[in-house]
Parts: structure tokens; C-alpha cells; sequence
């Protein structure tokens, strides 16, 4: 096993009085999807916010293929090249596809928009991810499906360098047909080098598609454990109790 | 290159594109998807442009003149020049309310740097339009800084602009304009032959810019649009052109005397349209604008700077607004307290929304700006004609707005149905 792409170390982090993130571990290995599961409030969010550098952390340690660096605004982690696909997805739905994925980094020749190489990258990049249901890239996005919604929205977030990208619930208001794409268009991205970490609360597609499983219980990493290592019923436990068997959090009642 | 895009090959390159051969047929039934998906384009507005003329043409006669045809024109422009800029703040899913008395506040302003302070015509008009920027500033920043609604804003505006006009011209008194060339813009013509190299201008451009983007994306083995269809548009627009200075450039002066020619203000608005509808859809501000107007928490996380695109067209409709008045204070040759008073602010977002503009904000095109005004001044011209009195031309223009909105409106839920 070598060094994972992304590796945070006792992280801290408090809204107020309110501590959202104790002390969390957390590592991500390129190649692989990581699924990131755990109760409504946990903090999965916040952790991925931390992660995407929408918030600071309070204390902990940020590291980048063994470095550590420093993650301060959305800016710095795009230039990591950290992505984070959002649960609500941040489309324009009056723009197109192309559009939708140059957002605020056009390419342009001159004052003038390059249209043609960014329709070309575009239509690559999705060729790429081998997603075949949108019909033109030239598609406004308000005429698209969730699932195609969802892909794009993917899509976009690998067309920039990318190494690392986060998904937070992409499959949540899917039904089971595009569930079933977008999941595999995250497999995709996994087969392609790409670091992926997957945020769900659906127990069959964290064990359809991840290679790891880390379960936050009230801010605490319960475990984090390779897929074929544990059982649904484990993965539930931990989510609902913060330990199974010799797995998850000891003596965590004490703390509270 | 990501590891993604590195590793996509050659069979799966073309996937997403390829399905749609271009083709007339193919073209055509994508366009009736459109349609039926609720993206109208200028469709309404075309349709009712002729449905319009039709109609007065046979009521009355006189309709269809040379003389009329000039006057349609020159009464639409300033409507046009307001309305282009409306788009802009409309297109953010704002409104400016106050755009007719902004641009009275800076005809006035005209008007006293021509007549009082002596300036020549072209310090004036730099004044006026400077004066329309400044205000656009000022609307722009309560709006995207303060963030009290545009509504509000322009509404305060409407009356504060409406008073500063009135302490312009001293509580009521107008100002005659003398100068040539600011009468010129709405009282005189191009000669004969410059009207037929404007025609030329306008044909050939058009048809140079359609060519390179058809030849440009062939080479690079992109989707076009079917060449059949290029040639329909630049024979459709050198057809109306053509028809529009031939028509101009016949004697139209009502008794003694010579009267022909294409008024200056057409290649005014022709410019302006162009400009306009090249920083639309062409730059990077222009695209931020769409973006703000379709999901601004969007924009913002792709890193676009979303107070100051909104403050940019609160001041783009405003300095729109001073060219208004400009050509307004031409057509009347004096600028008095009503100017960019009464109906001239609901006709100029009619314009907008008639010509295919949503108020919702994300959607809309300058050209739709010109339709509209084209639309309102037909209603105008032709119930003027037909003799109605002014009641009923209100009835009507109020409703026509109003079935405008309706439409828009309908599409927008049907767009969001057919997902
Ligand atoms: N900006 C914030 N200010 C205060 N508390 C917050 C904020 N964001 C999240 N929280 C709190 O942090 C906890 C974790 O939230 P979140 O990370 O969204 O959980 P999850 O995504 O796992 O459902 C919740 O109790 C939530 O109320
Ligand atoms: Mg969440």
C-alpha cells in the first residue's frame, strides 16, 4: 500500500460551542473510492467542507501525497486539485452542458470565448468518463435528467487536473436506472487513477462500488475498513453505535 | 490533463456529439423540440410583427408607406436604445424601474450642456451618457452591496429621477435643442449610396460571421449548423435589408421637396445591437451575466464575482437609458419634464418581454429588445392610424404586455415540466 494521495491527522473542528469533528483520521488512496458514511449530523459535510477548504480547521494535519500543505479557501484546494461535487449541484440550468463546465474558467482566444475548444474538451472529457446518455453538448441543462444533472456536474469536476474528487450524496434524489450510471461513472473515475470519496447513506451502493469505508459517529471516525473486510450489518453497527465487535470506538462513553 | 481526460482514446472520442448528423430535417426537428420544450426565441415577436402589419396594412392603406415606415423607425428608437439595456439587468432576474426618468435626468442633462453651458454636441453626449453611468453606479451598489431589492431601489428612483429632471429645468420650463447633430440623429438621413454600403455592411458581415463559424467548426469536426440553414438566414436578412433601404430611399416628403434616405439613427442601433450582442454572447462578462441571472449561489462557487457583474448592468442599463434620451431629446428637438415620463418605462420592458426576454432573469437576447420595440411602435403607429383614442391604446398596449408575460411565464413552467 503506498502513500495515500490525501491524509488528514487529528482533526478538530467547532462550530462555537458545538465540536462537529473530533480528533478525525482520515485517509484516501488514489485508484480507490472511499465511501465516507455515517448518521444524519455526523459530519460527513463539514469534514468534506474542511477538506475542500470551505472552512478552516482548527487543528489537525492537512497532507497532499505525504506534504503537509495548507488548504485556506476553495482556490487553494482546486489547485491540490481537490474537486468537490456539491449535494445541491450548482448547474446553471440556463447555459449548456459546455457552458455549465467552463464555468468561471473559460477559455477564450483574445477577449473572445473559444467555443470550439471547449466544446471539443467538453465533449472529450464525457467520452472520457464513456457517458453516453447526453445526446449534444450543446444541451441547455435545464433539459436534462437528474442522473445526466449529476454527470455533468462529475464531469465538470474532472475536467480540471483533478486528483482528488468528492462526491456528497450525488445519488440521493436518483432513481434506481441512473443510480445505477452515476455509480458506475464513479467507479469510472476510480479505474482512472482518480482518488474518489463517495458520501451515502445507501448500504448498497457504498458496498457496490467502494474499496473503503470510514464511518463518522458524532464527529468521531468510528473505523475505517476496507469493503470486503466487513458485512452490512457492520457498517450499520458502526454508523449507529460507533463500534462493532473489536471495531469502531472504545470506552466512548467516557468522553461524553 | 487529468489522469480522466488522458486516458479517453479514440473510439469513444466522438460519443456524445456524433448522434446528431447535421441535417436540414435533423436541424428542423431539433428546433421544434425547442420550441415545444418552451424556447420560443423571437418566434412571438416575429409572428406578431407581421400579424400586426397585415392587419393595419389592410385597415389602413397609409400604413405601408415610405413616410410611415421612416416614422416607425425613428418613434421605435429610443424605445430600442432603453430596452437593450433593460435586457441586461433583466436577464440577472432584476428590474430597473426608474430607466425612464434616468433617462430624462440625462437628456436634461443634455439639453443644458448644449443650451446653457455652451458645450459642443459630442462633451454633451459624454455628459449625459457619464451622467447615466454614475446613476447606474449608485442603483447597482444599493442593489448588489446594500441588497435592498432592485424593485425598491428603482422604484425610490423613479420618483427621486422624476424630481431631479423637474429641478433641471427649473420646475417645468423646456429646453429647446439646436444642435445639428444632436437633431440630426432623428431628422436626418444617410445619402442614397451610403444607405446601400450601410445594407452592404450589414449583409456581408452577417454572412462573413455565420461562414467562419460554420467553415471553423467543420475543421475541427464539430457539430454545425446545416449549411442550408446559414444561407436561409443571410438570404432571409439581405432580403429584409435590402427591401427596408430600397423602401427609405424613395421620396417620401409629403408636399413640396425631397425627403429619402435611411435615417441616421438605424445605423446607430445597428451598431449598438451588434456591440451589445457581442459582449453577450461572445465574452466572458457576457456568459457571467447568463450565469448570475440562471443560478447566482452557482456562479459564485465557480468564482465569478457576482456584485460586480450585477453593478455592471444596472450601469449598462443606465448609460442604455442616457442614449434613450439623447435620441428621445432629438426626436422632440427639446427636452421638457415628461421626457422618459409616462409610458415610456412600461414600453421599454415591454419591449424586452415582448421580444422574448424573461423577467424570471437567464434568458434573453438584445435583438429581443429591438423586436419588442419594433412590436410596441407598430401597436402605436398603427392604432394612431386607425384613429383610436388614447384610452383604447392604453387597454391595448397594457394587455399585449401583459399576454407577453403570460407567455412567458407558461414557458418557463413548461420548461421546468418537460425535464
Ligand atoms: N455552519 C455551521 N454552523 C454551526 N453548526 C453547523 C454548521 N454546519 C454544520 N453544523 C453542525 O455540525 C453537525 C454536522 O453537520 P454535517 O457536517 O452537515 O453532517 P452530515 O453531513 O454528516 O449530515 C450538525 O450537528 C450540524 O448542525
Ligand atoms: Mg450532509
Amino acid at each position: 500500500m503506498g502513500t495515500p494521495l490525501l491524509e488528514l491527522r487529528g482533526i478538530n473542528k467547532s462550530f462555537g460551542p458545538v465540536q462537529v469533528l473530533r480528533n478525525v483520521d482520515f485517509s484516501v488512496h488514489p485508484g480507490e473510492v472511499t465511501a465516507l458514511v455515517g448518521d444524519n449530523g455526523a459530519g460527513k459535510s463539514t469534514l468534506v467542507k474542511c477538506i475542500g477548504g470551505i472552512y478552516s480547521t482548527d487543528s489537525g494535519e492537512y497532507l497532499m501525497d505525504g506534504k503537509p500543505v495548507h488548504v485556506h479557501s476553495p482556490r487553494d484546494a482546486a489547485h491540490l486539485g481537490v474537486e468537490i461535487v456539491y449535494q445541491d449541484l450548482a448547474l446553471c440550468d440556463n447555459l449548456d452542458i459546455v457552458q455549465n463546465m467552463f464555468l468561471g474558467r473559460e477559455r477564450r482566444s483574445g477577449i473572445i470565448l473559444d467555443e470550439p475548444s471547449m466544446e471539443e474538451l467538453a465533449a472529450k472529457t464525457l467520452a472520457g468518463l464513456s457517458v453516453r446518455t447526453v445526446k449534444s453538448v450543446r444541451q441547455l441543462v435545464s433539459s436534462l435528467s437528474g442522473g445526466q444533472r449529476q454527470t455533468v456536474a462529475i464531469a465538470k469536476a474532472v475536467l480540471w487536473n483533478s486528483k482528488l474528487v468528492i462526491l456528497d450524496e450525488p445519488t440521493a434524489a436518483l432513481g434506481v436506472a441512473q443510480t445505477a450510471q452515476v455509480l458506475e461513472l464513479v467507479r469510472r473515475l476510480a479505474d482512472n487513477g482518480l482518488a474518489v470519496v463517495l458520501i451515502s447513506h445507501n448500504m448498497n451502493d457504498v458496498f457496490a462500488v467502494s474499496d473503503r469505508i470510514a464511518a463518522l459517529y458524532l464527529g468521531q471516525m468510528a473505523a475505517q475498513v476496507k469493503t470486503t473486510d466487513v458485512t452490512h450489518a457492520q457498517v450499520v453497527e458502526l454508523i449507529t453505535s460507533g463500534r462493532s465487535g473489536s471495531l469502531g470506538l472504545v470506552e466512548e462513553g467516557a468522553v461524553a | 490533463m487529468s489522469a480522466v481526460t488522458a486516458t479517453s482514446n479514440a473510439p469513444a472520442e466522438q460519443a456524445p456529439v456524433a448522434e446528431e448528423k447535421a441535417g436540414v430535417w435533423s436541424y428542423a426537428k431539433d428546433y421544434g423540440r425547442r420550441l415545444r420544450g418552451g424556447e420560443l426565441g423571437s418566434l412571438p415577436a416575429v409572428g406578431g410583427l407581421v400579424v400586426l402589419c397585415l392587419v393595419f396594412a389592410i385597415a389602413r392603406p397609409r400604413f405601408f408607406t415610405p413616410i410611415n415606415f421612416a416614422n416607425l423607425l425613428t418613434q421605435a428608437a429610443p424605445l430600442m436604445m432603453i430596452a437593450m439595456g433593460l435586457v441586461f439587468v433583466l436577464l440577472l432576474g432584476e428590474i430597473d424601474l426608474s430607466a425612464g426618468f434616468a433617462s430624462g435626468v440625462c437628456a436634461a442633462v443634455l439639453a443644458k450642456a448644449l443650451a446653457e453651458w455652451g458645450m459642443p454636441w459630442y462633451v454633451a453626449i459624454l455628459m449625459a451618457i457619464a451622467t447615466g453611468i454614475v446613476i447606474g453606479a449608485i442603483i447597482g451598489f444599493l442593489v448588489a452591496k446594500i441588497g435592498i431589492p432592485s424593485f425598491v431601489v428603482t422604484l425610490a428612483g423613479f420618483l427621486v429621477f422624476q424630481g431631479v429632471v423637474l429641478t433641471l429645468l427649473k420646475e417645468g420650463t423646456n429646453i429647446s435643442i439646436r444642435d445639428t447633430v444632436i437633431l440630426g440623429i432623428q431628422k436626418s438621413t444617410m445619402s442614397e449610396a451610403m444607405g446601400w454600403a450601410f445594407a452592404a455592411i450589414v449583409i456581408l458581415g452577417y454572412a462573413a460571421v455565420q461562414l467562419y463559424s460554420l467553415v471553423n467548426r467543420r475543421k475541427r469536426g464539430l457539430v454545425t449548423v446545416p449549411w442550408q440553414i446559414v444561407a436561409l438566414r443571410v438570404g432571409g436578412l439581405a432580403a429584409l435589408t435590402i427591401y427596408a433601404v430600397d423602401t427609405l430611399n424613395v421620396n417620401r416628403a409629403v408636399a413640396l421637396g425631397d425627403l429619402r434616405g435611411v435615417p441616421n439613427v438605424v445605423p446607430v442601433i445597428a451598431s449598438i445591437l451588434v456591440i451589445w450582442t457581442f459582449v453577450l454572447r461572445r465574452t466572458k462578462f457576457g456568459r457571467h451575466i447568463y450565469a448570475v441571472g440562471g443560478n447566482r449561489e452557482a456562479a459564485r462557487r465557480a468564482g465569478i464575482n457576482v456584485d460586480l457583474i450585477r453593478i455592471s448592468a444596472f450601469v449598462i442599463c443606465s448609460a442604455m437609458a442616457a442614449v434613450g434620451g439623447i435620441v428621445a431629446a432629438s426626436e422632440a428637438a427639446s427636452v421638457d419634464p415628461n421626457t422618459g415620463g409616462s409610458t415610456v418605462l412600461l414600453y421599454a420592458v415591454g419591449a424586452a418581454v415582448i421580444g422574448g426576454t424573461s423577467l424570471f432573469g437567464g434568458k434573453g437576447r438584445v435583438i429581443d429588445a429591438v423586436l419588442g420595440a419594433l412590436v410596441i411602435a407598430v401597436i402605436i403607429n398603427g392604432m394612431g392610424l386607425v384613429d383610436w383614442k388614447a384610452g383604447v391604446k392604453f387597454i391595448i398596449t397594457g394587455g399585449v404586455l401583459l399576454l407577453a408575460a403570460g407567455v412567458d411565464a407558461l414557458t418557463r413552467r413548461r420548461a421546468a415540466a418537460s425535464r
